[in-house]
């Protein structure tokens, strides 16, 4: 999922300038496709109070089942439905036969529990499909790259990823501003026994919400896919990077997800770029380059602690 | 029911039995095995006293357990290639004594164990348990980039490190070591647990207001029991690097963190001997279901589910018909 940081051909250090744009359009890409991931864990705390680890599985099987049937159809469009579907589904199975018996418990069962989940879908997975990674690759009509005003030469897929992320941002805040669905959502948020009490099938409410975030993980999972390999433990690590977006946003709040997403996707990208740069203005070539990019890897933790020590419940976080 | 006092001494004899045995029937391969599991105890102990004591329940204790490992490769490394550990205003040798090696693991595990403390306590719940995670995996890609040390290949230690009067190339007698220092830990959590710190770290757990308004800090107790539960784990994974002759940024991995999470649980989350019986069964199971089947994780994932649903209390709970400490 991380923006590559190393792509060449498209930009020369001779033009520092369109190279700081291209960086802030990766790291732009990979903040979106972080909100994708982000925004359905958000949900799911900020409604059930559930901190779900398995939601990178999710991706995973998002990414997998595109993959497959990519290779079977040959057709983009329908793979990145077949992924959305997958996981849609995978999800609001695994609601109702595991979360649901968790959304009261101790968060360190919940922890435990969906830990289980991943060791069961990565193994499973593994059952399925193999050790070895598939391949989804990057659709005719999207590949190659597209001239930006300013002389800019930037993947055309890269940019089709923002404008999907930041559609699907829309989308959410149309969805949870604006419709039945979406009151009723943050009214769960609030107060989940007063809208059980006006009558809303909460826990039909619930699956729901489960499955929108498992989609919307799904969709990221095969999205990113094309750009790099799909295997099973993929989804770990942006799993890991998708909790320092909520903490930092404030669990519970997709505004806060949205904000952190895009804090998170630029400073990674940009830190791997430009510190090891940074350090070399004062310090030997592969010194700076070990130190740079040895700081470049933990500055988004880094950034985090921070934002924490200003206000320990995330920027836009309510309460603990 | 049995009581848990003849189930713990069970488990203790149990331990020193099995590589004795192993030895006579030369079976080196089961020594190896128990000191495996002795040291995933010993991590578990430490962990236990954040999770099963003060109520912390920290996705990043694989930060301890990695820095023990690396302390003692780069001393280790350091002693093997006859180069100075270079601080820039004064430089050390490295060394190949195992006493001196714990001692850097301790300190340095008890260090980050108090910085990362300091930072995470001011949180509690998911944000503690996902702040936790975030700095195991800001060590995991440090130890990756930093290629000094081998980066993401590991370091390499050929020969195991020296205690005095022991050849630890002997699998018994490091063995011996390992289950010296578990049991010293052990004393050492079961002593806490009746302190007076451990009563009021255990009251901080149960109820953070309360312990305030007798005159306690709870972040306080809670931040002295991390350190301490660092520190031991810090040692554990010194012993691992040494088991293994070999430490690597996987030391530092949140399925670590996890497995250490586990290993408590299937225990007995609370139990003096919780991590020991969790250790045991964890190897037992990777061994076994790993020899059976190369997708033994779905029938981890799987015994976990079932714990973790229905069979509160672990092991050591199912064995007393008592539940554990609620967490």
């Amino acid at each position: 999922m991380r923006a590559s940081r190393a792509e060449p051909g498209t930009g020369k250090r001779l033009m520092p300038s369109i190279l700081i744009i291209e960086q802030i359009l990766n790291g732009l890409q990979f903040g979106v496709m972080l909100f994708l991931m982000a925004a359905g864990l958000t949900l799911i705390f900020g409604v059930m109070g559930l901190i779900n680890l398995a939601h990178g599985s999710l991706y995973m099987v998002g990414a997998f089942a595109a993959a497959w049937v990519a290779g079977a159809t040959d057709s983009f469009i329908l793979a990145m439905a077949a992924a959305l579907a997958a996981a849609a589904a995978a999800g609001a199975l695994t609601e109702i036969l595991v979360i649901r018996r968790l959304y009261s418990a101790a968060h360190l069962d919940q922890v435990l529990a969906t830990f289980a989940l991943i060791l069961i879908f990565s193994e499973g997975t593994r059952f399925v499909f193999g050790s070895f990674p598939l391949f989804l690759d990057v659709p005719q009509q999207l590949s190659g790259s597209i001239l930006l005003p300013g002389g800019i030469q930037y993947p055309l897929y890269r940019l089709t990823l923002i404008g999907i992320g930041l559609l699907v941002a829309l989308g959410l805040w149309l969805l949870t501003a604006r419709t039945r669905i979406g009151i009723q959502i943050r009214a769960g948020e609030n107060d989940r026994e007063m809208i059980a009490a006006l009558g809303v099938d909460i826990t039909r409410l619930y699956t729901l919400v489960f499955a929108l975030g498992a989609g919307l993980a799904g969709l990221a999972g095969a999205l990113v896919g094309a750009i790099q390999s799909v295997q099973v433990g993929m989804g770990e690590p942006v799993l890991i990077l998708a909790f320092v977006v909520i903490v930092i946003g404030g669990i519970g709040s997709i505004r806060g997800a949205f904000i952190g997403s895009i804090l998170v996707g630029l400073t990674d990208t940009l830190g791997g770029v430009f510190l090891p740069e940074f350090f070399k203005l004062f310090m030997q070539s592969d010194a700076a380059t070990q130190t740079g990019s040895a700081l470049a890897s933990m500055a988004v933790y880094i950034l985090m602690g921070i934002v924490l020590i200003r206000c320990p419940t995330g920027l836009f976080g309510a309460r603990a | 029911m049995i009581g848990e006092r003849y189930v713990n001494g069970a488990v203790l004899i149990g331990l020193i039995a099995l590589p004795l045995w192993a030895l006579s029937a030369d079976e080196v391969f089961t020594i190896t095995l128990t000191t495996r599991a002795a040291i995933l105890a010993l991590a578990a102990v430490g962990l236990n006293i954040a999770l099963g004591i003060g109520g912390m329940v920290s996705f990043g204790h694989a930060v301890f357990f990695g820095l023990g490992g690396y302390a003692m490769g780069i001393l280790a490394f350091h002693a093997q290639t006859f180069s100075p550990l270079d601080f820039g205003l004064f430089a050390l040798p490295g060394t190949k004594s195992m006493p001196v090696i714990w001692l850097v693991a301790t300190v340095v595990s008890a260090f980050a164990a108090w910085i990362i403390g300091l930072l995470s306590l001011r949180t509690a719940g998911v944000y503690f348990i996902m702040i936790t995670l975030a700095f195991g995996q800001m060590f995991f890609y440090f130890a990756i980039s930093w290629g000094a040390y081998g980066g993401e290949d590991g370091l390499s230690i050929y020969v195991r490190n020296s205690f005095v009067g022991l050849d630890t190339l002997m699998p018994i007698q490091f063995f011996g070591l390992c289950f010296a220092l578990l049991c010293l830990a052990l004393l050492l959590q079961w002593r806490l647990r009746r302190s007076p710190f451990g009563l009021a770290l255990n009251a901080a757990r149960q109820s953070t207001e309360r312990v305030q308004s007798v005159g306690l800090n709870p972040r306080q107790l809670k931040l002295l029991a991390f350190v301490i539960s660092g520190a031991i784990t810090g040692v554990a994974g010194a012993l691992f690097a040494d088991l293994n002759r070999f430490v690597s940024p996987t030391m530092f991995s949140w399925q670590l963190s996890g497995e250490l999470i586990i290993l408590t649980i299937i225990g007995g989350v609370g139990r003096l001997m919780g991590p020991v019986i969790g250790a045991a069964i964890f190897i037992t199971l990777e061994h076994w279901l790993g020899g059976l089947t190369d997708f033994w994780h779905v029938w981890l994932g799987t015994i976990l589910l079932a714990i973790v649903l229905f069979w509160r209390g672990g092991v050591i709970g199912l064995l007393t018909g008592k539940e554990g400490p609620h967490v």
